[in-house]
């Protein structure tokens, strides 16, 4: 029982890494300052740049970013703004998966792609104040001034 | 007391906080889907084009309604730097081979390169498919053939190879529904996915 109990943890605890390791996305816009905290370093952002699972996008004041991910959603932050990438996992067969992100503060464009349009509620964005559940397809979101 | 007094403060902070705003937009086609807004008050549901909801301070967000010159006036930086919109086409084979057809081979020289150029940092996905000629063994190394004559012509066009991956699917996924066996051009293809 421990013996199974104990694989069960690793086969977990290896999948969770095997999602971390995977590519969610691609910079394709990047403006003014805009900068990626990754496992408590920050890296400056550029065009090509790929994204993961956990990397919090921080734009400066002059800055604006636009990324693309791999089940085809759009996402675009403008100036003074955060977001984490909480969650994504995308099968390119099946089109099951996970996107979840928090926008912590300034604006953020979303068009959704295969993940939202596979799934009911597949794809979330958390706000200070609300979780959207989105069905698709294209949304604004500003968090207020606090 | 102490503590009292700090949570009365951040309530009443949080009661002049700005709301956090949503706005649902048409997509480049025109459709509107849908978005819940949910939160310990309750859900509200958006729409329609332009339907917005503000939220604050764990309250059911209020629903409202905005217009395309607010929404630019407002949004114009964010919405200027969405990605381009992913892109896909067909490229077709002749029969039982590796050749592209001509039609296909000029198209993805002149229009297909064009397109490509205009993207960010491309990424190519490359998926080849087959008609119901022959075996499944026989057709998943044909389409998986024909993906890659596409990705070494992308090479040669000047695209990175890092960027262009590629899959064989034989017949099991037709465009034209066709019984086995059966010669169809339109199955001959090479699905190509740009973002």
């Amino acid at each position: 029982m421990k013996a199974m109990l104990f694989g069960v943890l690793c086969a977990a605890l290896l999948s969770a890494a095997a999602g971390a390791d995977e590519v969610a996305g691609v910079f394709k816009v990047v403006k003014g300052g805009v900068s990626l905290q990754r496992q408590g370093a920050s890296l400056p952002a550029a065009v090509g740049m790929p994204v993961y699972q956990s990397d919090l996008v921080i734009t400066a004041a002059d800055g604006s970013a636009g990324i693309t991910f791999e089940d085809n959603s759009l996402l675009s932050l403008g100036p003074s703004s955060r977001l984490s990438l909480d969650r994504f996992n995308f099968n390119s067969t099946t089109h099951a998966g996970a996107f979840e992100t928090t926008l912590s503060s300034g604006k953020l464009a979303v068009v959704s792609g295969k993940i939202a349009h596979q799934q009911l509620d597949a794809m979330k964005v958390r706000t200070p104040s609300s979780i959207l559940g989105v069905r698709g397809t294209k949304f604004l979101v500003e968090v207020g001034a606090r | 007391m102490k503590i009292r007094g700090l949570l009365l403060l951040a309530l009443l902070l949080n009661a002049c906080a700005a709301p956090d705003r949503i706005v649902l937009l048409p997509d480049d086609h025109g459709r509107v889907g849908k978005l819940n807004v949910g939160n310990a008050g309750g859900d509200t549901l958006l729409d329609s084009a332009y339907a917005t909801a503000s939220a604050s301070g764990g309250r059911k967000a209020e629903a409202g309604r905005t217009d395309p010159q607010a929404v630019n006036q407002e949004f114009g930086t964010v919405l200027a730097a969405l990605p381009p919109a992913p892109y896909s086409n067909m490229l077709y084979f002749k029969n039982d081979t590796d050749d592209l057809t001509d039609e296909s081979r000029d198209y993805a020289r002149n229009e297909l390169k064009q397109k490509i150029a205009g993207f960010p940092a491309p990424e190519i996905v490359l998926i080849g498919h087959t008609d119901t000629v022959g075996g499944d063994e026989f057709n998943d190394r044909l389409s998986l053939e024909r993906a890659k004559v596409v990705k070494q012509l992308l090479i040669g066009l000047g695209f990175d190879a890092a960027h262009i991956s590629v899959a064989g699917r034989g017949k099991r996924e037709l465009l034209v529904p066709t019984a086995d066996g059966v010669a169809e051009p339109r199955n001959r293809r090479v699905e190509v996915l740009v973002r």
